[in-house]
């Protein structure tokens, strides 16, 4: 394979590359009344990617010696992280103007992120991963840091850099071991290599441990998910929305295909695992958010318990599991996109911005549209009928009831419900409570982010269901290629 | 043929967003809608084919993907239910005329909704539509509890949130299942399939434990008290009137058909539970000092004769279980109803508070005498047709727990009159009680029609009996055929009519 076909399959790896590069220039040159125009460059940018992946053979094609893998999961997955990110640069602009923190990185570290999660979910070796990985991190790091001037922002971003590379030791400690046992890391060889050994491979198993803690960081399941909560809470809050959205679909989608592809012969030993931390998550995110009191922290917390019932389609191991699984990405992609655009748009009128939930009581009052989008969204992510967020739930239920993991889809309704009590507990504090003090901005706001927030919203409403056939039909294409 | 009212139902959902600001056009609007749903409600009844136990003015569409379909359709038994919905519905918007006065487009807004999602649970043809309808209906009484409510409503808003929210999530895997293995997700077509009968133990008692908080039984009734207290005077008619009938529903649509073995199997349960709820929750109303928790207590033993005839699985008592939702549905709106018409005037609920209310207010009284009548099943009111059918069901399937239902009724009477006898007669205690004005016009029209139907129930029932005709049949076929191999070891004390049947049956293979 040439270097010409190789550059044609990986189109729009090349597209963002060469884009973040353009961007890069254009910024240092213009200086940082730039930000404007580089986001929307930005969002172009990912457009041009998005038209290449759809524009691109469905069939699986290898490039760069095998290094890399293009077929209907990795589009799948990468027009949820590009649309996540067009998101997330778009809904930054009015806050990063407000807290003049409007440099012109921002975009240009968004569209690095971009890449560097594209070539997760494309990766067909265990290095292209890790390259991936560490892209998508770094470029994260700086931007958990983005408000250099604020402690709590620079503290968000050490931490979020220690704890992660941290994790990205274990990977990579995973990755030796898996070469050192199986003899090589392309994902095929792997499989082929597990199939063929008569008895357990012990050494590759602890590398699998290994890989999948480093994993389990990246989509904050617990144990690994001590770092959510605080990066949430300090990194800039359209940070917080692009954490919470693009990197959890591609680290969930890398997993998928680790698991399920690399490792697809050692099932009975990784389900384990993924059981454990489904559970886990569901329950400790869920009692952990009760006492939350502030909104970007309960988000953090509502993500964990989310990642819970994406790792139940996981665990399940089948098509019908992992269709699941990129179902609920796609529609949870939305819901907690929609969220952070709410906090977003919580502001008082000297223009700072509300997180405190008691600060909130009564919005239903003074900003009845918006308190209705944020109910939306979160009775959605609560997963409850008639709202799209449900059919998420449903996706993964089915998937566990259909493997026959009893247990595991038991325990999985039982955290729903808990988790129920503490997105009431936001719809309670909107809407029965008395006016709280705080004096909130008036309508209006950015015309870009009330768009975008109303499209989420009806995508979570009821309306939602009427898109359920193509999602559904994408999904279980993009899933039927791991089998 | 297409059914209207869905249509209209769902081009409720999007009315609110054309609301005008005024209350007063969203009371209206409101208004208007529900009566317009009620014309077709009627429209629906008129054009019904009472003759067939196969569902009607079916409608099909594949709108989700191929995972489950839009599927809707009535029989006789949902008619009936959609009747009382769309009967109640105007009443309800009426009966919050003057009463509310904060934030009244949502309020209009949240009963439409309610409404549409009634129509829907009554009307799906496909479980998970159903699951969806069942659940939504959720949210919006959330909202009238939590925003109208009364001083614990909070409290009262989450318990009944997550009350029956955790009933339902059991039910939803259950559901999961039977669609796998049936391999379909049509109501139809589940209600023929045979489920295994070890499997049927466990989808019965997911179903259970969902429609049994719904109903409620003892001894998961006790959000339903906090729930009506807090809940606003058409809150709790609706939720009395119509939400309550969901579970019973649910059992007649889901656990009798579906898993006919598991249902004989377990019938004791049910008797067991219903005997208890019937003198436990008479017992426990004769001791509240407030009307609305009293009148809610006696839901839960009213609804306890419901479930009861269901599972004595004979026509009296299916029909009888059938008929007592209906009877409750309007008598037990318009208790609540006529409490809160005391309540706008003096804004309290206690029985201590009023007293010599006969003296003032007459007419108001007549009324009240009436449904408190129909509500102890006096003959000639709905409330005596359901029960004593009922009865009669559960006479047959077993003589001991008849006979303890039966004390219900005496029971009932007690605390019901004792209620009357206490807010009505004696001396006038307070000044303010005995200045309460007279009903007006617009509770006139909401007490007249109430009146009226309960009175037409009690001496015609025939019109509301036709429908139910045909499903029941139909149901107490299936139930036999899963009766037959085992009534004669496993019950020895069933008789009557479904061991002969069963055995007639038997013969005739």
């Amino acid at each position: 394979m040439n270097l010409q076909q190789s550059l044609a399959i990986g189109a729009p790896e090349v597209v963002l590359a060469a884009g973040a590069l353009v961007l890069l220039m254009l910024g240092v040159f213009r200086g940082d009344r730039s930000l404007r125009g580089l986001s929307w460059g930005a969002v172009i940018l990912f457009g041009a990617a998005g038209a290449t992946i759809l524009a691109g053979s469905p069939d699986r094609l290898l490039a760069w010696n095998d290094l890399y893998v293009a077929d209907s999961l990795s589009a799948f997955l990468k027009i949820l992280i590009l649309v996540g990110a067009s998101a997330s640069v778009l809904l930054a602009i009015p806050y990063l103007e407000r807290v003049k923190a409007n440099r012109f990185e921002y975009p240009v570290l968004i569209v690095l992120a971009t890449l560097g999660m594209c070539v997760m979910v494309s990766a067909n070796n265990l290095l292209t991963l890790y390259i991936g990985l560490e892209l998508m991190s770094l470029a994260s790091y700086v931007l958990a840091a983005f408000h250099r001037d604020e402690t709590r922002s620079t503290e968000a971003g050490l931490k979020y850099f220690v704890l992660g590379a941290l994790s990205s030791g274990l990977l990579l400690y995973g990755i030796t071991l898996v070469y050192g046992f199986v003899g090589s890391t392309d994902f095929t060889a792997i499989a082929a290599g597990l199939r063929a050994g008569e008895e357990r491979n012990l050494g590759a198993l602890f590398g699998l441990v290994f890989v999948i803690a480093g994993l389990a960081f990246k989509v904050a399941a617990v144990p690994f998910h001590m770092w959510t909560p605080d990066v949430y809470e300090g990194a800039p809050t359209p940070v917080a929305a692009f954490f919470a959205s693009a990197p959890k679909a591609a680290a969930m989608g890398l997993f998928l295909r680790v698991a399920l592809d690399a490792f697809s012969g050692m099932v009975a030993d990784w389900r384990q695992l993924i059981v454990f931390m489904a559970i886990a998550s569901m329950f400790l995110g869920a009692v952990g958010a009760i006492g939350q009191n502030n909104i970007k922290r309960l988000l953090a917390y509502s993500s964990i318990n989310n990642i819970g019932f994406v790792l139940i389609g996981l665990a399940a191991a089948t098509v019908a599991g992992a269709s699941a699984v990129l179902l609920y990405l796609a529609i949870y992609l939305v819901m907690t996109l929609g969220a952070f655009l709410c906090v977003l748009a919580l502001t008082d009128v000297d223009g700072r911005s509300v997180e405190k939930l008691d600060d909130l009581a009564g919005l239903a009052r003074s900003r009845p549209w918006l308190a209705t989008a944020l109910s939306i969204f979160m009775l959605s992510l609560a997963g409850l009928p008639p709202l799209f967020g449900f059919m998420a739930k449903l996706a993964v239920f089915n998937a566990a009831v259909e493997a026959n993991l009893w247990p595991l889809a038991v325990l999985g309704v039982l955290a729903s419900v808990v988790a129920a009590y503490y997105y009431l507990r936001i719809v309670k504090i909107l809407f029965f409570d008395p006016p709280a003090d705080v004096v909130m901005a008036g309508q209006g706001g950015a015309l870009v982010n009330s768009g975008m927030m109303a499209a989420a919203a009806i995508f979570c409403s009821p309306l939602g269901f009427l898109l359920l056939g193509p999602l559904a039909a994408a999904s279980r294409r993009a899933a039927s290629c791991l089998f | 043929m297409i059914l209207l009212p869905l249509a209209l139902a769902l081009a409720i959902l999007f009315l609110p967003g054309d609301e005008a600001r005024q209350a007063r056009a969203a009371r209206w609007i409101g208004l208007g809608t529900t009566l317009v749903l009620f014309a077709a409600g009627l429209v629906l009844w008129a054009r019904f084919d009472p003759s067939t136990a196969a569902f009607q003015f079916t409608e099909r569409a594949e709108l989700f993907g191929g995972l489950f379909s839009w599927h809707l359709g009535i029989d006789g038994i949902s008619l009936v239910l959609i009747l009382l919905s769309v009967f109640l519905m105007p009443l309800c918007i009426l009966a919050g005329w003057d009463s509310v006065k904060t934030r009244v487009p949502e309020y209009i807004a949240a009963f439409l909704a309610m409404e549409a999602l009634m129509i829907g649970v009554f009307a799906s043809l496909d479980i998970f539509l159903f699951y969806i309808f069942f659940e939504a209906g959720l949210i919006p009484m959330y909202l009238i509890i939590g925003i109208w409510g009364g001083k614990r409503r909070i409290y009262a808003s989450y318990k009944f949130f997550l009350y029956t929210l955790l009933g339902s999530v059991l039910m939803l895997l259950a559901m999961l299942w039977m669609a796998f293995t049936a391999g379909t997700t049509d109501i139809p077509a589940l209600m023929a399939y045979d489920f295994p009968a070890a499997a049927q133990g466990w989808l019965w008692a997911a179903f259970f434990a969902s429609f049994a908080v719904k109903m409620p039984m003892w001894p998961v009734h006790t959000w339903l008290p906090d729930a009506h207290v807090e809940a606003p005077t058409a809150g709790s008619m609706i939720l009395a009137g119509v939400l309550l009938k969901m579970g019973g529903y649910g059992f007649i649509r889901f656990s009798l058909p579906m898993f006919p073995e598991a249902s004989v199997a377990y019938m004791w349960v049910v008797f067991a539970l219903s005997m208890v709820a019937v003198v436990y929750t008479s017992l426990v109303a004769l001791v509240q000092a407030d009307m609305k928790k009293l009148i809610a207590y006696s839901s839960v033993a009213h609804m306890a004769f419901v479930t009861a005839g269901l599972f004595a699985f004979n026509t009296q008592g299916l029909e009888g279980a059938m008929v007592v939702m209906l009877s409750h549905g309007v008598v037990s709106a318009a208790l609540f109803f006529c409490v809160g018409v005391i309540y706008d005037r003096l804004h309290s609920r206690d029985i201590d508070r009023y007293g010599g209310v006969t003296t003032n207010m007459p007419r108001y009284a007549v009324f009240f005498l009436l449904f408190t009548m129909a509500s102890i099943a006096l003959p000639g009111t709905s409330g005596f047709v359901g029960e004593f059918l009922a009865l009669t069901g559960i006479f047959k399937a077993d003589t001991w727990v008849a006979f303890v239902m039966a004390t219900g009724v005496i029971l009932g009477a007690g605390y019901m009159l004792w209620l009357f006898a206490r807010v009505m007669f004696g001396a006038q205690k307070n000044a303010d009680a005995a200045a309460m004005r007279d009903l007006n016009a617009r509770e006139w029209a909401v007490m007249v029609p109430l009146a009226l139907v309960a009175l037409w129930m009690g001496v015609y029932p025939k019109p509301f009996l036709v429908p139910l005709k045909a499903p029941v049949q139909s149901l107490m076929a299936r139930l036999e055929r899963a009766d037959a191999p085992q009534t004669p070891h496993s019950l020895p004390k069933q008789g009557g009519p479904v061991q002969l049947a069963a055995v007639t049956e038997s013969v005739a293979r």
